[in-house]
């Protein structure tokens, strides 16, 4: 373990480290110690190639120690093809797809290469079974209700799926290519934009970016209205989530209330910062908008009563018999593919894997306040549901605490341009789970490479997995128990 | 079971009426929200331009001068012009309404409302009480499209003017278009679009699929419905995203179930942005 230590630059999350001290290795050491890290329960948390001399690509890896809180760096430098480290560690499997689709890096023994986001149907087909009587079945990516697009083929016989492949990357709209050569004046709006259910999420991840980029930390106050913001981004998603699987189930009231009080987050946030999705809130160097201390405990007050409320429709939804027998059982994903594919955020606590950001990677004000992480047991949709509605509590917890005493002191400082030939890692949780964005700049201190990661990007792999073996007809229940984003996916 | 259900009553009547007020009563938005831009160019320097270059989707035309105009169909309604300008020529308003049914009519000069025209009366006598809508969203990012799920909650509720989302195109009177339309949807949304039988509506919801928003440029998209000549656009909402009462506003304006001024309150004119606290923080 020391001869691997020496070998892997440590860092913190929401450290700048010189780029230039990231180890570079030998292709064999490279995948020798991120395959012995990954399967003494490491995480990828990125994986991304830059051009490095001689037309190779530099390829770097960030890997996660949950348990010591730590992040290690290491590089190599890698030609046209690689040994694919797929089998022995399938977390890296879309990791590899996107090196070889971005850089024409060829992963050999890969099992399943395809691009990701520029998948062309008739040169890639899908994955597909033969049989007397087993079809197939093809939705999207135009989709029923108001979502996002994306195609689902199903393998199944009958009702009984055996198969689930998701092919995306309608939503490819180029946003790494430009935040090439940044920050400019589109860098904030673009990740903003990343996925807008979750602005706050990547904005932070940004904003901590950034700030490491240019060696200035925020006052208090506004790390503490972030930790709000980011926890009112979670509460609107998870009401508004749970609320969505009350009405797949046919369970109307709880669709009603909680699609009504998901509002009360959303409005919430537009009180912080005028936009219900808290665009235009955070920017690098704090925040934008103060709140006075009487306004903080009107919002303290109104968060506390929309959790009531949401309180009493989710014990509606729990004790119902029929919500039971449609949850229980469901779109199961056991603890061990969980943690083979690198699952994250509520997806991964659900099947009893205590992973969460806030907690083992803690920036911001979470270096000081604690929100407990919860967990079920399950790995199916029930347990999905109940770790979303204990996250809602323990949010709500948080941000009253926050609004009702808010550090004195200013809200924004100057933030300074990013210092040339740096690397910064930041790591949020977001409410699907962890978004990390890695920033490399230049010797001119412009961005040489901006890598975004969205939760769904190792996620989606989960919903595929809780299709085995399930009725085709469970799929909108199963899919909205996940409610992974398409656009963070696709960038 | 019988104590579920009293559970669930007992929920209901402490929950009353969760519709809004609008459009027979006032918007009620809140106090920071960012409405539409009012320009006084006769406040600016001479030949400063710091609004425009602060502005990430270019969406100031002619800054510092009598013609200067934001459009509103690239305006992401952030806080970055109002911080650039040293003279306050540059406010947001209160005003939710957003809409046109031209292009150009999201262009913006000084303090004008935007109100989007009625539809034709032949068009208003089909779909005037009954509008069904397929969305595409065509790489929007999720704002845009949770906000058009919230017009149809309890509160926006906007099944009480015969507006709804339909499943298929075929069940459908028009489609609203969402995102800035990348290349991996162009196929796609034509293909929706042509399997609505006509005569059917257009509609394009925010600043992606109006601009192509703050992706306009990126080589692997169109720019929005713009860069989609097939299809042509009947209203134009702007917004990113644009608020649940700017995307009814827009459709009941369009359906011909909305005239003039009202409903809201203060329509035109700048409204007082409030205490110092709504106002953006500077650094340092």
């Amino acid at each position: 373990m020391t001869a691997v230590a020496a070998r892997v630059l440590e860092a913190w999350n929401g450290e700048a480290v010189e780029a230039a001290a990231v180890p570079l290795l030998p292709l064999s050491d490279f995948q020798q110690i991120a395959a012995d890290v990954l399967s003494a329960g490491g995480r990828p948390v990125a994986w991304f190639g830059r051009p490095g001399p001689g037309g190779k690509v530099l390829l770097t890896a960030v890997l996660a120690s949950d348990a010591a809180g730590r992040l290690g760096l290491l590089s190599t430098l890698v030609g046209e093809s690689v040994p694919s480290l797929t089998p022995e560690c399938p977390s890296l499997h879309l990791f590899e797809r996107e090196l070889f689709e971005q850089h024409g890096v060829r992963p050999e023994g890969h099992p399943w290469l395809k691009p990701v986001r520029n998948v062309l149907p008739d040169r890639h087909p899908f994955f597909a079974m033969e049989g007397e009587e087993v079809h197939e079945v093809a939705v999207g990516p135009v989709h029923a209700g108001v979502i996002e697009p994306g195609h689902f083929r199903f393998q199944c016989h009958g009702e009984h799926v055996f198969h689930l492949e998701i092919a995306l990357g309608y939503q490819h709209r180029g946003v790494e290519a430009l935040l090439q050569g940044g920050p400019d004046r589109r860098t904030v709006t673009l990740l903003e934009s990343v996925a807008g259910d979750t602005a706050v999420g990547h904005l932070l991840a940004h904003c901590h970016a950034a700030e490491a980029l240019a060696g200035v930390e925020v006052p208090a106050r506004a790390a503490a209205l972030r930790g709000v913001a980011l926890e009112l981004e979670r509460l609107a998603n998870h009401v508004g989530d749970l609320g969505a699987l009350a009405g797949d189930v046919g369970f109307l009231p709880t669709a009603s209330y909680c699609g009504a009080l998901r509002a009360d987050f959303l409005n919430a946030l537009a009180e912080m910062g005028g936009n219900r999705f808290g665009r235009g809130l955070l920017v690098p160097g704090g925040v934008r908008f103060d709140l006075s201390t009487a306004e903080a405990g009107r919002l303290a007050d109104k968060v506390k009563r929309a959790m009531d409320l949401v309180r009493r429709s989710l014990r509606l939804f729990f004790r119902s018999a029929s919500v039971r027998g449609r949850t229980d059982g469901t779109g199961r994903v056991s603890r061990e593919a969980c943690l083979s594919l690198g699952l994250v955020g509520p997806s991964a606590r659900a099947c009893g894997v205590a992973r969460d950001v806030r907690r083992d990677h803690a920036s911001g004000v979470y270096r000081f306040a604690h929100v407990p992480v919860a967990t079920g047991e399950s790995g199916d949709v029930f347990a999905r549901a109940l770790v979303r509605s204990l996250e809602c509590e323990r949010s709500a917890d948080f941000a009253a605490k926050q609004l009702r005493a808010l550090p004195r002191g200013p809200v924004r400082i100057p933030c300074a341009a990013p210092a040339p030939g740096r690397l910064a890692v930041a790591l949020v949780e977001g409410w699907r789970g962890e978004i990390a964005h890695v920033a490399v700049t230049g010797g001119d201190g412009r961005f040489a490479r901006y890598k975004v990661k969205d939760p769904s990007f190792h996620n989606w792999s989960g919903l595929a997995m809780a299709l085995r073996n399930q009725q085709i007809s469970d799929f909108p229940l199963c899919n909205k128990s996940f409610n992974l984003s398409y656009c963070g996916h696709d960038l | 079971m019988i104590d579920d259900l009293l559970h669930i009553l007992r929920l209901r009547a402490r929950l009353g009426r969760q519709t809004v007020a609008w459009p027979d009563g006032p918007a009620r938005l809140p106090e920071r929200f960012r409405g539409r831009p009012v320009l006084a160019p006769s406040r600016c320097r001479d030949g400063c331009r710091a609004c425009a270059d602060a502005c990430p989707t270019e969406a100031i035309l002619d800054p510092g001068r009598a013609g200067m105009r934001v459009d509103l169909g690239r305006c992401v309604f952030c806080t970055e012009c109002t911080e650039a300008c040293p003279e306050e020529a540059i406010r947001y308003t209160r005003d939710h309404r957003l809409s046109a049914s031209s292009r150009d009519g999201l262009l913006c000069a000084g303090d004008e409302p935007r109100l989007a025209r009625a539809l034709d009366e032949r068009m208003q006598r089909l779909f005037g009480r009954s509008l069904r809508l397929r969305q595409v969203s065509a790489a929007g990012c999720n704002g845009c499209e949770a906000e058009l799920n919230a017009i149809g909650n309890i509160q926006f509720d906007a099944a009480r003017f015969g507006i709804q989302f339909v499943a298929s195109p075929r069940h459908a009177d028009g489609i609203a278009v969402t995102g800035p339309v990348s290349e991996n949807m162009r196929a796609a949304l034509l293909k929706t679009w042509e399997a609505v039988p006509a005569p059917r509506l257009v509609v394009a919801v925010g600043a992606c699929a109006c601009s192509g928003g703050v992706f306009r440029g990126s080589p692997v998209q169109a720019d929005g419905l713009p860069g989609v000549p097939e299809i042509p656009v009947d209203l134009w909402i702007a917004g990113c995203p644009p608020h649940p009462l700017t995307v009814l506003d827009g459709l009941l304006r369009m359906l011909g179930c909305l005239e003039g001024e009202g409903p809201g309150e203060a329509p035109t004119g700048v409204v007082d942005p409030g205490p110092g606290a709504a106002r953006p923080v500077r650094a340092g």
